[in-house]
């Protein structure tokens, strides 16, 4: 196969948890083509063995991220003319979670740091009680919005250098689901919150550098999230100590 | 590796170092035209007690601050975890406070 | 090593503030040793700053300076974006401080030269 403007030439990273390598797949280029489209092109026509995950294909469920041209991108939403490099792409497992197979990466830590970071409702009514009135105007419910559009895709977790360096830091998605829970009426736990989250692994260990908002698909910013949560433990440090 | 605690104690000291960091830049500002000598630092902070508890105060928070801030670079870079991460964070800032009294005190006292 | 995923202005806002904190930290006992020959050997801190008319030195001292004026407008950011009512120009702030850390340590140099 000659390489032309027509045809990508894509570099798919196999392997497992130990080892692994770069194989390169030459690709049809269409008009409208995601990234995910080349990767399941490639599984569909040249080696079936290829592992990857999606499902929704839409943006929505957040399982197809992976790292392209060395950034995390949602692959389902991202077109191949807006990342393409030449003609060339190259295409690798999402960074900071351990790899299963190819582009398929382990996310149990990630779901473990939302669950240590309190990342779960905490009910405040019972089923039999009529359900609370949430006025949409409201500063709490104004914050709760900015952050509630997570799928959990792990972009930011794979983007931030702090999670890289401190395996016990529990990363953007985890500290802005918390901050996000933190202002929501229907949550009770705001103190177990402000708990989880000033721990060794919590919110002050974010150094702001902010790869997190910078990369996260749907514009969310737990960059902020995480300097209001370091706001609210400073806030109740000193109230616990007057 | 930085709980609520230590994040804490970093901020207090960088705020108690604000103005005394201004200060510094100040004096280093007026004092270097013309060359230092010895004579002329002493000359201006020997037996004054404010020099004593402006640099005083300064020593105690930066031996705090830098050695916190040590103490996240090496865990992140090299990888050091507790309880020899808190082994090195207390090895520098007394290190740090011990140097930096004594320097202190050389300039200060009479 | 500038990978892509770090090629933006906060990030490079981190590595500065880094960078200067590690290299301010290890400057620091050196400073605090010169220092401390002031009462007891004199003539020892005497040479040692004779040393300081040389424009290397000199040039140094300047790096020294930028790098606590870059360091503590830095930290300045940090803090207010923690602690203050969020604003979306931290980019902006962060371009403020090393400008003002060059303002700084510029008019050092001059003093100096």
């Amino acid at each position: 196969m000659s390489a032309n403007c027509d045809e990508l030439e894509v570099s798919v990273w196999r392997g497992d948890r130990l080892s692994g390598h770069f194989e390169v797949f030459h690709v049809p280029a269409q008009d409208s083509q995601t990234i995910l489209d080349v990767v399941s092109w490639i599984q569909q026509n040249l080696d079936a063995t290829l592992s990857y995950r999606y499902a929704c294909r839409v943006g929505m469920c957040g399982s197809c991220a992976m790292m392209v041209n060395g950034v995390p991108r949602w692959t389902c939403r991202t077109h191949v003319k807006k990342v393409m490099n030449g003609n060339k792409l190259e295409v690798a497992p999402l960074r900071n979670l351990p790899v299963i197979k190819d582009l398929a990466t382990d996310m149990d830590p990630f779901f473990d740091k939302w669950i240590a970071a309190e990342g779960l409702h905490h009910p405040t009514k019972t089923r039999d009680e009529p359900i609370e009135t949430i006025n949409p105007d409201s500063t709490m419910r104004a914050e709760a919005n900015a952050g509630i559009e997570c799928i959990n895709c792990s972009v930011c977790y794979s983007a931030c250098d702090t999670v890289a360096g401190n395996v016990d830091y529990l990363g953007p998605a985890a500290l802005q689901r918390a901050w996000t829970l933190f202002n929501d009426a229907k949550d009770s736990g705001q103190n177990a919150i402000l708990e989880a989250v000033s721990g060794a692994g919590g919110c002050h260990n974010c150094h702001s550098q902010g790869s997190c908002t910078v990369f996260c698909p749907n514009e969310l910013n737990p960059m902020k999230a995480i300097a209001e949560l370091k706001k609210a433990t400073t806030k109740s440090f000193f109230k616990k100590r007057v | 590796m930085l709980g609520v605690r230590l994040y804490m104690l970093q901020r207090l000291t960088a705020l108690i170092m604000a103005p005394l960091t201004l200060g510094h830049i100040a004096v280093m500002i007026y004092a270097v035209q013309g060359g230092l000598s010895t004579a002329e630092i002493l000359s201006r902070t020997q037996g004054s007690i404010w020099w004593l508890l402006f640099y005083g105060s300064f020593v105690v928070a930066v031996s705090l601050h830098a050695a916190i801030g040590l103490r996240v670079i090496v865990h992140e870079t090299l990888g050091l975890k507790r309880p020899a991460l808190n082994i090195l964070t207390l090895v520098v800032s007394l290190l740090l406070l011990f140097m930096g009294a004594r320097a202190v005190l050389a300039v200060t006292l009479t | 090593m500038i990978r892509k995923h770090r090629a933006h202005p906060l990030w490079f806002a981190y590595a500065l503030h880094r960078l200067s904190g590690l290299a301010l930290a290890l400057f620091l006992p050196a400073h605090f040793y010169i220092l401390s020959k002031a009462l007891t050997q004199p003539e020892s801190l005497d040479n040692f700053l004779t040393l300081t008319e040389s424009p290397m030195v000199k040039l140094a001292e300047f790096g020294l300076v930028f790098l606590l004026a870059v360091h503590f407008l830095g930290g300045f950011r940090l803090m207010a974006m923690e602690w203050l009512p969020w604003s979306d120009r931290q980019k902006t702030f962060a371009a403020v401080a090393v400008a003002g850390a060059f303002l700084v340590s510029g008019l050092f140099f001059l003093r100096v030269v």
